[in-house]
């Protein structure tokens, strides 16, 4: 039984079962509901597929390589590579996208009749089905044209919502994005093609080698380039807050949890698979643009209050923390310590599994109020924990998850990160030394500010009293979302308790690679306890969670039937000062990281603008309307954006010239054209 | 066996059962410096003792989140006393004696009291909340830092083990120095004690703490004055037995566990005293002055790491 699940038949199920549930979306276009349906039934039996495939290929620790098909072109064939770390992506893929089609049913309801259902279906199913075979492709060629595919089937989901302006422009940026960092991608696998002479991963490889020590370089700043874009790291960030709220909102859930791990995935295939070995800067590169990511993600958050934006920059956050994992890992591994590189990798795996998890959880929380209220800015929500209790829950355990509250899964997978560095500052030296350092400061910090940061988004949300009408129209969304919701949030408490199991896991998968074949775990299990080094540092979290309920379950028993026990509770207003409360003097998203956004405001650069519009205007004793206008300048998109767009802009003007519209000058042109290529063919 | 039971519910009620006390003997040492007498320093256990018997009054606003955050609060403070060490360096209850596990841990009473404030939609409560987790933002990585410059030098990150090794003895004095003024820093911040905050006031420009809890009454407002009873003395702890580990004990002994009992009584008189002296010769800071202060806690402790060979 097993046997068959490994073997490629249930992944190549999967794929087309996707296929089919995005053609058939498209067939069946003309019944909204009927499209739906069917869409999201192929994509969560598509799930199921890849998962239990997956799942066992993770456990099993198998490698599976077969191709579809026989192909005369040269180059390119449809050949596949499964190994532990690929099986470890589809498994992420396919367990996110399993909830989310479920959330998709009931959520998809509210654009019928607005929008065609059949092409969401379509997209929706492509786009998972891109993934898939970017996490599994094994030959240069094919996995471009899968990431293609992903890249332009996200891009049709970004601007689904054409109606608003704003999709339009945010999905032509990610286009547009998305291709520079596809360029990038193709001529890093054009270097290496011309060095190793071939495309397939593997003869890449074993042919290593044969590439200089500079190429490699160039190869590493331009795959850092290419998958940071789509992995959304600072500076190469800019299209992703526009892009991930503009999606519907299971859409963003799987761009925002999985989408950009892609990135990563490719990465640690590039870095630790095909080119391998590499020089200590890269790994320190890495920390450095981890530290930047987290700790500008995170501090770009807490200036939104789009809930959906400010989501996807803590994505930006994650995948900075992700890349302190990786970075460290490198590092180590560089430096000839590959127990500790294991600790690394195997914390940057974790956190990626828990992001996804958490990520996807918040997304989904967040659509299920906008689906209720339609409205996206924070400012008009609140009190909707009284509205809606179960997503209020949900979102709770995903903020407390992100926030690396224990004993939510986010805390385990910071805590090995942390325990990587901290190793990287106790054992190296010298600028080594000072960049884990700098690291693990910004891991601090970031911790601090992204706890600031969920209590803004879950207070301003769900607590206090509603802001605007919209709230209070606001009902409990449908099962299929709460279902969704659900499962998500369990993940996110089991990881956290199994997060011994996990460990384990990942350490396989990570000793499944050639690099960390000979490294002795660092990590092990003693009891429930969870020991990283010699004692170095240790953490339960069953015991802790065990001792806290039981601990709190007396807290309450004791203060509520024990001491004074016909206490009387009355329900009365908030204290008002002797004036109306009303819903206007709550602390607003704005209002409550306003002191944060002060004391960086070195690196945010907020302005404000005041604007006073009088009765009487020459007087000006009786104002009419004032409006403030706050914001934050986005330093990337003036320092760095702004002036490669002038640049261009400039040299195209400048090239222009030769265009003169004179036939008899572009004879000349395709003249001197020839010559030159006559002479440079002579001149071999 | 016997005392080991002992030792075990000793590290779990110790902080609880002497927190109200620390208090106490601070406000008594502040009275007698402004020339007043000053209540008992029982007065907190009345004090709780009277809440506890009084009604309540809970706002028309207020979600489940503001009934349950003063268990979660105090839970937390009960659960991270018993898993430091408080008189004996091997009576590690819980297993979670990391220093991440703590600092995390305590985290989540900060999140809870926070989201409490806002939960009641009054004007008050939403800006201590977002004062509260500004303070807690950036107080974060000083903690860290101090905490793991003695691990780094103790070769753990358990605190357990770290006030197993003596820091003094080993060389250290320098970067210890450093770590343990920062550590100060976050205390006073953690703990909402002057420059930070103002524990005896109910202004509204200064107050931090005192904001967020204004709603709660009765038995909930004994839960929330205990719960920051007891973080003072879980920071006290964490102060004096990471970098003054002596007169810890080291294995089960009566007359061992007494001698340190004795010591970190002492210990934490002394802290006491610093800290009442503190806030009668010094004002509360501006709030936009208090980030420099906690900046220089973690570049207190940067150096303190780079000095360590």
């Amino acid at each position: 039984m097993i046997d068959v699940i490994i073997s490629q038949i249930i992944f190549i199920a999967s794929l087309l079962c996707f296929t089919v549930g995005g053609i058939g979306a498209l067939l069946l276009r003309k019944n909204d509901a009927i499209a739906n349906i069917w869409s999201n039934f192929f994509a969560i039996l598509a799930s199921l597929f890849g998962l239990s495939f997956a799942a066992l290929a993770v456990m099993s620790g198998g490698d599976t390589s077969f191709s579809i098909g026989a192909f005369s072109l040269p180059f390119f064939s449809l050949s596949f590579h499964i190994d532990q770390l690929s099986a470890f992506f589809i498994f992420i893929i396919s367990l996110i996208s399993l909830f989310c089609s479920v959330y998709a049913i009931g959520y998809v309801k509210h654009f019928y009749k607005k929008y065609d259902i059949g092409v969401l279906g379509f997209f929706y199913n492509m786009f998972i089905l891109g993934m898939l075979l970017v996490a599994s492709s094994s030959n240069w060629l094919f996995f471009l044209v899968a990431w293609e595919i992903m890249s332009i089937a996200s891009y049709f989901l970004v601007i689904y919502d054409r109606h608003d302006q704003n999709n339009v422009r945010a999905g032509f940026l990610y286009l547009i994005m998305t291709h520079v960092g596809t360029a990038f991608i193709i001529l890093a696998a054009l270097l290496l093609y011309k060095f190793t002479g071939s495309f397939d991963f593997a003869s890449i490889q074993s042919a290593s080698l044969l590439i200089p020590a500079p190429i490699k370089n160039i190869i590493f700043i331009f795959a850092i380039i290419g998958f940071g874009t789509k992995s959304g790291i600072i500076p190469f960030h800019i299209w992703l807050p526009d892009a991930h709220p503009a999606a519907p909102s299971h859409v963003s859930a799987l761009m925002s949890g999985v989408m950009i791990k892609t990135g990563i995935y490719m990465m640690i295939r590039i870095f630790l698979y095909m080119i391998w070995p590499v020089p200590v800067w890269w790994g320190l590169a890495l920390l450095v643009l981890g530290s930047v990511s987290s700790l500008l993600g995170v501090l770009y958050a807490l200036t939104e209050h789009d809930i959906k934006r400010l989501l996807a920059y803590h994505s930006i956050e994650n995948i900075g923390i992700i890349l302190l994992g990786l970075g460290s890992a490198l590092t180590f591994l560089s430096l000839g310590m590959p127990s500790l590189a294991l600790l690394g990798f195997t914390a940057a795996l974790f956190h990626t599994l828990n992001h996804a998890i958490f990520k996807s959880l918040l997304f989904l929380g967040a659509g299920s109020v906008i689906s209720q209220t339609h409205t996206r800015n924070m400012e008009e929500y609140g009190g909707l924990i009284k509205y809606m209790p179960y997503t209020a829950l949900f979102f709770l355990i995903g903020s407390m998850a992100i926030s690396a509250l224990p004993p939510f899964n986010g805390f385990f997978s910071e805590w090995l990160t942390f325990q990587s560095l901290f190793a990287g500052i106790t054992l190296l030296s010298f600028y080594e030394k000072w960049i884990f350092i700098l690291a693990s400061g910004s891991l601090a910090f970031t911790g601090g500010l992204a706890l600031a940061c969920f209590v803004k988004a879950f207070g301003a949300t769900f607590l206090a009293r509603p802001r605007s009408s919209h709230v209070s129209h606001a009902k409990e969304s449908s099962l299929s979302l709460r279902i969704g919701m659900a499962s998500l949030a369990l993940l996110c408490l089991l990881l956290g308790i199994g997060s011994g199991v996990m460990t384990v896991v990942l350490e396989g998968v990570g000793k499944n690679m050639a690099v960390f074949k000979n490294a002795a775990s660092v990590v092990s299990l003693s009891g429930q306890h969870i020991v990283v080094g010699k004692n170095f540092a240790s953490v339960s979290l069953p015991l802790l969670a065990l001792f806290f309920m039981v601990t709190g379950g007396l807290v309450i028993y004791i203060t509520k039937f024990i001491i004074n026990k016909h206490q009387k509770v009355e329900n009365n207003i908030t204290w008002d000062c002797g004036t109306d409360l009303t819903e206007r003097m709550e602390i607003t998203a704005t209002g409550f990281s306003r002191s944060i956004i002060l004391i960086f405001r070195g690196i945010l650069r907020p302005s404000i603008q005041h604007d006073i519009q009088y009765h009487d205007a020459q007087s000006r004793y009786l104002p009419k309307s004032r409006t403030v206008i706050l914001k934050v300048h986005d330093v990337y998109r003036y320092y760095f954006y702004q002036p490669l767009h002038l640049a261009v802009n400039a040299v195209s003007s400048r090239v222009k010239n030769i265009q003169s519209g004179n036939t008899n000058a572009y004879i000349l042109y395709i003249f001197i054209a020839l010559i030159i290529t006559l002479l440079s063919v002579l001149w071999k | 066996m016997e005392i080991d039971i002992i030792v075990w519910i000793l590290q779990i009620i110790l902080v609880p059962v002497t927190a109200p006390l620390c208090v106490g003997i601070i406000r008594k040492i502040k009275a007698k410096l402004q020339n007043r007498r000053g209540a008992g320093i029982f007065q907190p256990y009345r004090d709780l003792w009277k809440l506890f018997h009084k009604d309540e009054v809970i706002s028309k606003d207020a979600s489940w989140i503001f009934r349950c955050a003063p268990y979660i609060v105090f839970t937390v403070t009960i659960v991270v006393g018993a898993s430091i060490p408080l008189f004996a360096s091997y009576s590690d209850v819980t297993g979670s004696g990391n220093l991440l596990v703590i600092i995390y841990t305590l985290a989540i009473g900060t999140f809870f009291l926070a989201l409490a404030g806002i939960d009641i939609g009054g004007a008050f409560g939403g800006f201590g909340s977002s004062r509260e987790m500004t303070m807690a933002a950036l107080a974060e990585g000083g903690f860290i830092f101090s905490l793991l410059t003695v691990g780094i030098i103790s070769g753990s990150t358990d605190l357990f083990a770290i006030s197993q090794n003596g820091l003094i003895q080993q060389g250290y004095l320098l970067p210890s120095t450093l770590a343990f003024l920062g550590l100060c820093i976050v205390l006073l911040a953690e703990t909402a004690r002057f420059p930070f905050d103002n524990p005896a006031t109910h202004l509204e420009l200064t107050m931090i703490h005192e904001a967020m809890i204004l709603e709660y009454s009765g038995k909930k407002l004994a839960l929330m004055e205990w719960a920051s009873a007891n973080k003072l003395l879980i920071f006290i702890a964490l102060a004096s037995n990471l970098f003054f580990p002596f007169g810890l004990a080291q294995h089960a002994d009566s007359g061992a566990v007494l001698v340190a009992l004795a010591v970190f009584a002492v210990k934490t008189i002394i802290f006491c005293l610093v800290i009442a002296l503190l806030e009668s010769f010094i004002a509360k800071f501006r709030f936009f002055r208090l980030p420099d202060l906690l900046m220089i806690a973690f570049i207190f402790n940067v150096v303190a790491i780079i000095l360590i060979h």
